[in-house]
C-alpha cells in the first residue's frame, strides 16, 4: 500500500533521514521505533508532503506521492495526527473535527463520521462546543486522532500518540488503534513507548540516526535482545 | 457638546476609512506574517480603478440620484474592486510567493519595492491610456448624485453623505467578514492557517489558495476605501496610499495585528483620536499639522503599555 524507497530528507544541509526504505501493507499496523532524533517524525512529515525529499521515492497505491502538495496527499487518503497533537486550541472540538474533514465534499457522511468519533470518545461528544485547549492531554490526543480520522483515511499516521499520557490513557489510545485496524484502517505508528507499540504492531522498523537498523514482526521485536536493551529498559 | 458630536462623526468617518484599509494589513499578516507595505497602493489603485470605470462609462455627469446610486456607484465599486484584487493577486503571485521561504526581511523589502513601483506606474502610465487624465497631479474624482455635496443635518451636527457612505461600507464589510470568517469553509481554513500553517496543510487545506483569498479580501475592502476617499475628498492621486496606508497599518497594530476585529476597532479609535485632537487640544498642538503626531503618539503609547494591541494580537499557540 505504502512504499518508501531510499528516502533522504534534510533540514538545511543536515540529512535527518539517510536513505530509508520500508513498506506498509494494507490493513497492517506498522510501527517506527527509535529515540529522539532518529528521524521518525521527519519520515511522517515527508510522507505527508510537508517537507520535500532530497532523493528517493514514496509510492502509495501505485501512485507516486513525493512531490505532491500536502493537501493533495490528504486527498489521496493519508491523514496524520502530528507530534504534540497540534490542535487548533482556540477552536471548539466540533470545529477541529470539521477541519479534519476539510478535503471531503460529502456533508452528511461527515456528520455521521463525527458522531462515530463521539461514540469512540464520549468525552469529546459531551463537550463538543468547548475550546480544544481546555481539554486534558489524553482528551486532546483523542481529539487529534479523531480529527485525523475525519478525512476517512486509508492510511492513518500517528506520531507519538502516547506522549505525555498516563499508562491508563496510553492503554485507551492503543485499544482505539486496534479498533481502527479492525475497521480496516491501515496504521503507521511512531512511538517511543516500544512496549505498547510493538504489542499491537504487525511489523516494526527500528530507526537510529536516520537509518533503519533492522525490522521484524512486532512479536519478534518484543523478544529481540537489541530492542529489549535499547527501548524496553531490560539489561 | 455639539462640537464634540461633530468631531465624533468626522472621526468615525475617517476611522472607517482607516479600518477598511487596516483589515488588509491584518489578514495578510495573520496568515503569512508579512507586513504588506504595498497595501496602501492597493487602496490607491482601487480609487483609480473606480475612476477608470467612470471613464469607460463615458464620464456620466448628469445621472440623477437613483441611477447614480443604483447603477453608477455599484459599477465604479466593482471596477475598483476588480482592479485592486487583480493587482494584489499579481503582487502576491509574482513578488511575494517566490519569497515564501526566504528570510522575513526579503518580502518586507520587496513590499516596499512593490509600493514604489505601483505609485510610479500610476504616475507615469495612467495618462497614457487614451482619453484618460494625467495622474502626475491630483485627479478630480467624479461626483455621484445623492452623495457628493449632500449632507444630513441632525441638530447642530452636519453629517456629510460621503461619511455615511464610508461608515456604511465599513459596517457592511464587517458583517460580511464575520460571516466569511466564521461560516465559510475558506474563512475557517484561513483561521486554521493563521493559527498553525503546517497543521492546516495536514487537514487538506491548500495554503496557497488561503493566501490568495486573504490578499483578495484585503484588496476588496481597500478598493471600497479608495472610492470612499475619492467621494470624501473630491480627488485622488498616486501618493494617496502612502499616508493612508501608514495610518491604516498603525490602526492594525493598535487593534492587535492579525486580529480582524482589532483592525476595525483600531481604525475607528485612531480616526476619532485624530479628529478630537485637532479640536480639543489647545494652541498650535491642536492644529491639523499635529494630528499625525497624535496618531503616532497613540501608537507608541499602545506599543509601550499594551504591545499586543487593544484587542490582542493573534496568539500563535503551538503546545
Amino acid at each position: 500500500m505504502l512504499e518508501v524507497k531510499q528516502m533522504v530528507v534534510a533540514y538545511g544541509r543536515v540529512n535527518a533521514v539517510k536513505g530509508i526504505s520500508f513498506t506498509v501493507e494494507k490493513g497492517q499496523v506498522v510501527t517506527l521505533l527509535g529515540t529522539n532524533g532518529a528521524g521518525k517524525s521527519t519520515t511522517l512529515r515527508a510522507i505527508s508532503g510537508l517537507i520535500k525529499l532530497v532523493s528517493g521515492e514514496i509510492w502509495f497505491e501505485g501512485e507516486r506521492l513525493d512531490g505532491l502538495a500536502a493537501h493533495k496527499v490528504v486527498e489521496r487518503g493519508i491523514a496524520q495526527s502530528p507530534e504534540g497533537r497540534r490542535l487548533f486550541r482556540q477552536m471548539t472540538v466540533e470545529d477541529n473535527l470539521k477541519l479534519g474533514a476539510y478535503s471531503r465534499k460529502d456533508g452528511t457522511a461527515v456528520k455521521a463520521d463525527m458522531d462515530r468519533v463521539y461514540d469512540l470518545f464520549p468525552v469529546l461528544g459531551e463537550r463538543r462546543q468547548e475550546a480544544a485547549g481546555l481539554f486534558s492531554g489524553g482528551e486532546q490526543q483523542m481529539l487529534a486522532i479523531g480529527r485525523a480520522m475525519m478525512s476517512r483515511p486509508k492510511l492513518l499516521m500517528l506520531d507519538e500518540p502516547s506522549m505525555g499520557l498516563s499508562p491508563i490513557m496510553t492503554q485507551t489510545i492503543m485499544t482505539t488503534i486496534r479498533e481502527l485496524q479492525a475497521e480496516g484502517v491501515t496504521i503507521l505508528l511512531v512511538e517511543q513507548n516500544a512496549q505498547a507499540a510493538l504489542s499491537l504492531a504487525d511489523r516494526g522498523y527500528v530507526l537510529e540516526v536516520g537509518q533503519i537498523m533492522f525490522s521484524d514482526s512486532g512479536r519478534a521485536l518484543l523478544g529481540d535482545d537489541r530492542v529489549r536493551r535499547a527501548y524496553l529498559g531490560a539489561d | 457638546m455639539e462640537l464634540f458630536f461633530q468631531q465624533l462623526v468626522n472621526g468615525t468617518s475617517l476611522g472607517a476609512l482607516y479600518a477598511l484599509i487596516a483589515v488588509g494589513y491584518t489578514v495578510v499578516y495573520g496568515i503569512v506574517q508579512l507586513i504588506n507595505f504595498a497595501h496602501g497602493e492597493i487602496f490607491m489603485v482601487g480609487a483609480f480603478g473606480a475612476f477608470a470605470t467612470w471613464m469607460v462609462l463615458g464620464q456620466p455627469t448628469n445621472w440623477g440620484p437613483a441611477a447614480s446610486l443604483m447603477i453608477l456607484l455599484p459599477l465604479m465599486l466593482l471596477g475598483g474592486i476588480a482592479v485592486s484584487v487583480t493587482v494584489a493577486l499579481l503582487t502576491e503571485r509574482f513578488a511575494y510567493r517566490p519569497l515564501r521561504n526566504a528570510p522575513r526581511l526579503a518580502p518586507l523589502i520587496t513590499a516596499i519595492g512593490v509600493s514604489v513601483f505601483l505609485q510610479e506606474f500610476v504616475r507615469l502610465f495612467y495618462g497614457r491610456i487614451p482619453g484618460f487624465p494625467d495622474a502626475k497631479s491630483a485627479v478630480p474624482f467624479p461626483s455621484i448624485a445623492g452623495i457628493s455635496g449632500e449632507i444630513i443635518q441632525i441638530g447642530g451636527v452636519t453629517i456629510q453623505m460621503p461619511a455615511v457612505f464610508t461608515i456604511g461600507a465599513l459596517a457592511i464589510s464587517t458583517v460580511f467578514l464575520w460571516f466569511f470568517v466564521n461560516r465559510s469553509k475558506t474563512g475557517r481554513a484561513m483561521v486554521a492557517t493563521s493559527q498553525d500553517p503546517d497543521t492546516a496543510r495536514l487537514m487538506g487545506i491548500d495554503v496557497d489558495k488561503v493566501i490568495v483569498a486573504a490578499f483578495a479580501v484585503g484588496a476588496g475592502l481597500a478598493a471600497l476605501a479608495g472610492v470612499a476617499h475619492g467621494l470624501s475628498y473630491g480627488n485622488i492621486d498616486f501618493r494617496m496610499g502612502f499616508l493612508a496606508g501608514l495610518k491604516a497599518f498603525t490602526a492594525a497594530v493598535l487593534g492587535g495585528i492579525g486580529n480582524i476585529n482589532g483592525a476595525v476597532v483600531g481604525g475607528l479609535v485612531l480616526g476619532i483620536v485624530e479628529a478630537m485632537a485637532t479640536t480639543f487640544i489647545p494652541g498650535q498642538f491642536g492644529s491639523s499639522a499635529w494630528k499625525d503626531v497624535w496618531a503616532f503618539a497613540l501608537l507608541i503609547l499602545v506599543l509601550v503599555f499594551r504591545p499586543q494591541g487593544l484587542l490582542g494580537a493573534k496568539v500563535v499557540d503551538r503546545a
